[in-house]
């Protein structure tokens, strides 16, 4: 289509010197990484216990956090972008907070509410459930650092497309619930997209408050990140075998939504 | 069938709106005024996505909005239907699907109101674009769309805010021809809000004048488009408008035979205006004999020097006595020597002259 076409106007050529760089810094190190992979010991690694384990661990837990991260933080973001009191604004900055904060100390953060010290852990505490260092606390965690993705992208798109849809339906007799289904969400479907993916990729990453909060025990909370973490102190073959399967996972998460819903364009 | 009455007041920083409207089931309220008036937030406090400060809506028994007394129903409980300037098709459904959405909405089986929606896209001539989506239609297309949706939801009340205006040229007559025979039939009340005084002569059976936030003039359109009193409507109405049961190729006005061409489609006998504008006019002492132009005898009221051209007034020397106005070269002024109180002959090629279909006045208004 326009892909062969020259733009309008073309950038200075100063900036192309930085932008090799840039382009430099993302790609080298990944080739770096496949360069020092064993080829002899490859296929064991990737079949032994310890990547498999942390392989479908990671899976399930971003996609559990996926969903949760969708079921409350979407909700979230159309209370955002749609309702009009006056704390709104703090709100919003509220929930920038895991954007900005450093995952460990989310992770910290989690722990000393929900562990069986902390005032919310303690009253779960009484009736048996324990959070900290199970694969739930796992999940807890990659929702606390991934969700704002999903509510910050969809409260964008919420707040760019301008409410005269949800007017019109409102003027033919559709009530909030029935409007919210049959316009609204099908109207940010597109952002939603690429909010999902966004949430999934960050989750899948997580590391410091997973760490931190749920602890590395294999099989139940030692993830895709923290296995790579731990077996790179002992053995770094087969650190890179799963650093293998955690780019291999991105490319995947990459091509399956395609780069226009990683580029938030939908 | 139940007349809307409404009494609205609506303050915010520097901008007051205050208007009265009744509207009568079956009648056609036009609310003319320029930009910033406050039509469209008359408009939005009828619909109830505004509320107003003070003041009480009601249609018929049914209080729609009352601050005083802390009513305020939600606009999905009013039956209000709306047809805006843009079409606004819900993109994600079909154009069969955006007409059965109001039924739907009111609990209407699926196939009952596709039904419904497909009988509603017949009556505006867009029954074989059911399949196709928004996007695929053109402006003209979609407004047709828009207008069976608001229908279908059978609403109390209807409002049409400049619904012509997003269209191009080519397509908004057709379309102000369907509105035309469209609300000729509907038996509620509705209110339009314009700024083309074409839009009120074709549809509406009232008008108001809203100018900052204010009412100022208001009545039977033909009154007070051909006797503006305020400054605003004279402007508006700088047209020149004569009325009449349609003829073949023009109307007659006041038994006097005018010749135009048909802006929109009218059947003779059907109340017909014909419009033209003032620069099109030409002044004669004489009749002029034996010419396919329109002559129409005036007595002139005023002359009004208007940069390089006099505006001549003149009241029509016929049964209804209609102001009409010419503007001519002061060239052509000191020719004819024209003063006030003289008999003239204003004169206008038919090719000037547009018929539009008149509102029938279902309410007899």
């Amino acid at each position: 289509m326009t892909g062969r076409r020259a733009p309008a106007v073309r950038p200075p050529r100063a900036l192309w010197v930085p932008a090799v760089l840039a382009l430099a810094l993302i790609v080298l190190p990944v080739l770096g990484l496949l360069g020092r992979i064993d080829p002899v010991r490859l296929p064991g690694l990737l079949t032994g216990p310890a990547a498999l384990d942390a392989l479908g661990l990671s899976v399930r837990t971003s996609l559990l956090a996926t969903l949760l991260s969708l079921l409350l933080g979407g909700p979230l973001a159309v209370v955002l972008a749609r309702a009009r009191w006056r704390g709104l604004r703090v709100v919003r900055a509220v929930v920038l907070l895991p954007l900005v904060l450093p995952p460990v100390v989310g992770g910290l953060a989690l722990l000393y509410l929900l562990g069986r010290t902390g005032p919310v852990g303690g009253v779960l505490d009484l009736v048996g459930l324990r959070l900290p260092y199970t694969t739930a606390a796992v999940v807890l965690a990659q929702t606390f650092v991934a969700m704002p993705f999903l509510v910050v992208g969809l409260e964008g798109a919420l707040r760019s497309a301008d409410d005269r849809y949800e007017q019109v339906a409102a003027t033919l007799g559709a009530g909030p619930w029935r409007t919210f289904r049959r316009v609204t969400v099908p109207l940010l479907l597109p952002a939603l997209g690429s909010g999902v993916v966004l949430t999934f990729a960050r989750a899948l990453g997580e590391f410091g408050a997973t760490i931190t909060f749920a602890g590395s025990l294999q099989g139940v909370t030692r993830t895709l990140p923290l296995a790579v973490y731990t077996t790179a102190q002992s053995d770094v073959d087969a650190a890179v075998a799963m650093s293998l399967l955690l780019i291999a996972l991105a490319l995947l998460v990459i091509g399956l939504a395609g780069t226009k819903a990683v580029e938030g364009r939908g | 069938m139940s007349g809307l009455h409404a009494e609205v007041e609506f303050h915010r920083p520097g901008f007051e709106l205050r208007a009265e409207l009744a509207v009568a089931p079956g009648e056609v309220l036009a609310v003319l005024g320029p930009n910033g008036a406050g039509k469209s937030t008359l408009l939005a406090v009828l619909s109830g996505l505004v509320r107003p400060d003070r003041g009480r809506i009601a249609l018929g028994e049914r209080v729609w909005s009352d601050p005083q007394r802390a009513v305020d129903v939600p606009t999905h409980r009013r039956g209000v239907g709306l047809l805006a300037q843009h079409p606004l098709l819900f993109p994600n459904l079909s154009v069969l699907e955006n007409v059965a959405f109001g039924p739907r909405a009111a609990g209407t089986r699926k196939r009952a109101a596709h039904d419904l929606a497909r009988s509603w896209l017949s009556d505006v001539d867009a029954a074989e674009l059911a399949e196709r989506r928004p996007a695929a239609l053109s402006g003209g297309q979609a407004q047709r769309v828009a207008l069976a949706r608001a229908l279908a939801a059978a609403p109390d009340l209807l409002l049409l805010d400049e619904p012509l205006a997003a269209l191009d040229v080519t397509a908004a007559p057709a379309i102000r021809s369907l509105l035309h025979r469209v609300l000729d039939a509907h038996r509620r009340p509705t209110v339009l809000v314009t700024h083309d005084v074409l839009d009120a002569v074709v549809l509406a059976d009232r008008v108001a004048v809203l100018v900052d936030g204010r009412i100022i003039e208001h009545g039977p359109t033909r009154e007070v488009l051909a006797r503006p009193k305020a400054a605003f409507t004279a402007r508006i109405a700088g047209l020149n408008l004569l009325t009449g049961p349609a003829r073949d190729g023009g109307l007659e006005f006041d038994g006097l035979p005018l010749q135009g061409r048909g802006a929109e489609p009218v059947q003779p006998g059907e109340p017909a205006a014909a419009v033209c504008s003032p620069s099109a006019v030409a002044v004669h002492r004489q009749r002029p004999e034996a010419s396919p132009r329109n002559a129409v005898p005036v007595v002139l009221t005023a002359l009004e020097p208007r940069g390089d051209v006099v505006r001549l007034r003149a009241e029509t020397r016929t049964e209804s006595q209609v102001a009409v106005a010419a503007d001519v070269t002061p060239a052509a002024v000191a020719e004819l020597r024209l003063s006030p109180g003289e008999d003239v002959y204003f004169v206008v090629k038919a090719a000037e002259v547009a018929i539009h279909p008149l509102s029938g006045g279902s309410s007899g208004a």
